[in-house]
């Protein structure tokens, strides 16, 4: 019989069954509590103001869109948060922006969520995609502007339908992002993550995913460049609650100026009584100047001898002297070698994004950071 | 007519924990028109000669001195050496992972010919070019050295010198690990190059093998750090059936 998910059994919709974090946690003991502007302590905490931010959806006609009340059955089916800041975010948004594609429908254009931060201060968003049985769609979550927001996003993958997000978090340079995207596949469903992340303060997104039956397969990737100041932070938490899934994390991120902070966390549980899991995650840091910090922490629980394949890796470093000698002797100059040996360190997780427009945004933000560090 | 002058090098290679001398004050010279074969038993210290002059931060050179055309290559980056005329062909050549190689070779083109070639052009002077090699076209596409077999990276380095046109190439076992078919078309590689007799070859081998289809004017055996012998190509042959005993022990005594 297979095990039970954690994600079922921890967590609750009720902010009162958590507290006020401290900064102990082990789940928040990489961020910087002080530069989430209350976003843990909740809109009646000390931190005043009410912000703004705007969800606007452009799909095509085949694919719904609405806006509906948390009392919606359809949302918040798929989770329960596991931290205080998820169940205030729940508790708090206004309303939920609901994208559904209907059975069998392929949608040829990327859906894109807009999210735009309009006015400081707290606020709180509820994002439901779902797709239903063997449908076929990609999503663009984009996000940009000022906030301090907090949201959930549930992805509902419906039996044999595969999905496409692409999440960039290209916020303004004061914004504070705490986001949770809640994976939930289908049997034989398929889902393909793409964080990016460039900007803001502060941004952090943990992704879940649970598999609701067998032969559900799972990849989240991410590219950060995380600049002097910005804290970057992944959390990652793959549960194989069920027998014959996959999954595959690969996160590659590049930091430079003083105080980047990047954090990676990629926890994979394999649970009880499952078998045929095949599981793999990575995470690479390329470390462009001093004063830096990466903490990168995989972690496998594995609770079944019955597995196909689970592996993790997890390097940081400089960039390679070798690779630059080669170049070099090849009559480039310095800071061009290092410049084609960064964008080839990226060049692969881009290529894989396969939305031309994020593509391209992508490479030019990479090359506006590459300029700035010349 | 270009010159490489060697002039009483001494290098030692930094390990994690020391300073370890290598090569013991090698004089050389090489003028345009001559292939030189430098040919020595592993260890001796030929792959740290061809990545001294190349500038590896590795090497570290603790007297001596290098001129290309009078110019003290020393003195010189490592990027500013190859625009001056210097190709090393690696040993070892790195993998470069996401850098294509027509990516690489066109930057690397640009920086040595001082211009960007047309695009148009410059495709049709790397498909020939790789024909000539025998490598196949989809590898343009490709990581640098990405997964490339030994033979493989050993004909992409021909490939570079071919393209990037260098006053002094200096070749590093780029005969080892290639088959008879691989080394024939390396050595017409080489051969074409050295063709116009206004360039100069620094040939390092371990082997004679690829010495019966690139043929040397002059062949220097390198022991334990140093020339211990120069002679004609008949040094090489006797080399050959006589292997570097002798020469080692010449070496061991200095
Ligand atoms: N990067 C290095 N680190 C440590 N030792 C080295 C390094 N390169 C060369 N050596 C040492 O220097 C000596 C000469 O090596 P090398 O120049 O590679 O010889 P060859 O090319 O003739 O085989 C050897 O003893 C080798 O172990
Ligand atoms: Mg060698």
């Amino acid at each position: 019989m297979p095990a039970v998910s954690k994600l079922d059994t921890a967590g609750s919709f009720e902010t009162a069954d958590f507290p006020v974090p401290n900064g102990r946690e082990e789940e928040w003991r990489f961020t910087p509590l002080r530069r989430l502007r209350g976003l843990h302590t909740g809109p009646d905490g000390t931190e005043g103001g009410e912000g703004a931010v705007s969800v606007a959806v452009e799909a095509e006609p085949a694919v719904r869109v609405e806006t509906v009340g948390l009392d919606d059955e359809r949302v918040g089916a798929s989770f329960t948060p596991l931290e205080r800041v998820s169940a205030l975010a729940y508790r708090h948004a206004a309303g939920a922006t609901l994208v559904t594609v209907p059975k069998e429908t392929q949608v040829e254009r990327p859906v894109v969520v807009a999210v735009r931060g309009e006015r400081p201060g707290q606020a709180f968003g509820h994002t439901v995609v779902r797709l239903e049985p063997f449908a076929t769609a990609t999503v663009v979550l984009d996000h940009a502007g000022s906030a301090t927001y907090a949201d959930n996003v549930e992805f509902v993958v419906g039996d044999g339908a595969a999905l496409t997000v692409v999440s960039v978090h290209d916020w303004g340079r004061d914004a504070v992002h705490v986001a949770y995207h809640h994976v939930s596949l289908g049997r034989d469903a398929r889902f393909r993550g793409h964080a990016v992340t460039l900007g803001g303060d502060l941004v952090r997104v943990s992704a879940t995913v649970r598999y609701t039956a067998p032969g559900g397969d799972a990849e989240l990737n991410g590219v950060y460049f995380t600049d002097a100041g910005q804290h970057h932070e992944h959390r990652l938490l793959v549960d194989h609650s069920q027998s014959h899934c996959r999954s595959r994390v690969e996160y590659k991120g590049a930091l430079q100026g003083d105080d980047a902070h990047a954090v990676w966390i990629g926890d994979v549980i394999i649970g009880v009584g499952t078998e045929g899991t095949d599981t793999y995650e990575y995470n690479r840091n390329l470390v462009l100047t001093d004063n830096t910090r990466v903490d990168s922490v995989p972690n496998l629980e594995i609770f079944t001898g019955e597995v196909l394949g689970a592996g993790h890796a997890s390097a940081s470093g400089r960039l390679d002297d070798l690779h630059l000698f080669y170049l070099q002797a090849r009559g480039i100059e310095a800071e061009e070698a290092r410049r084609l040996v960064v964008r080839g360190f990226f060049a692969e997780m881009i290529a894989r994004l396969g939305v031309p427009e994020v593509e391209e945004r992508l490479t030019a933000a990479i090359e506006r950071e590459l300029e700035r560090s010349a | 007519m270009s010159t490489l002058e060697i002039r009483d090098l001494h290098v030692s290679v930094e390990t994690e924990t020391e300073s370890k001398p290598i090569l013991r004050g090698v004089n050389l010279t090489v003028r345009a028109g001559e292939t030189h074969a430098l040919m020595g038993p592993n260890g001796s210290g030929k792959s740290t000669l061809a990545y001294a002059i190349a500038g590896h931060p590795k090497y570290q050179i603790t007297s001596g001195t290098v001129l290309l055309d009078g110019e003290d290559l020393l003195e010189m980056t490592v990027d500013e050496r190859a625009r001056a005329g210097l190709f090393l062909a690696m040993q070892y050549p790195v993998e470069v992972p996401g850098v294509t190689v027509s990516n690489f070779l066109r930057s690397a083109v640009t920086a040595v010919r001082g211009e960007a070639p047309k695009l148009r052009e410059f495709t049709k002077e790397l498909s020939g070019a790789m024909k000539s090699l025998a490598i196949d076209p989809a590898f343009a596409q490709r990581g640098l050295n990405e997964g490339f077999s030994g033979g493989e990276k050993k004909r992409h380095e021909i490939l570079q010198l071919e393209l990037l046109k260098p006053k002094m190439a200096v070749l590093d076992e780029t005969d080892s690990g290639l088959d008879v078919d691989a080394l024939k078309v390396v050595s017409e590689g080489v051969n074409r190059f050295s063709a116009s007799g206004e360039v100069g070859v620094l040939l390092i081998t371990h082997y004679t093998r690829i010495l019966r289809y690139v043929k040397p004017d002059f062949v220097h055996v390198f022991v334990e750090g140093a020339i211990v012998e120069e002679g004609g190509p008949e040094l090489a042959e006797r080399l050959e059936a006589e292997g570097y005993e002798r020469f080692a022990k010449a070496g061991a005594s200095k």
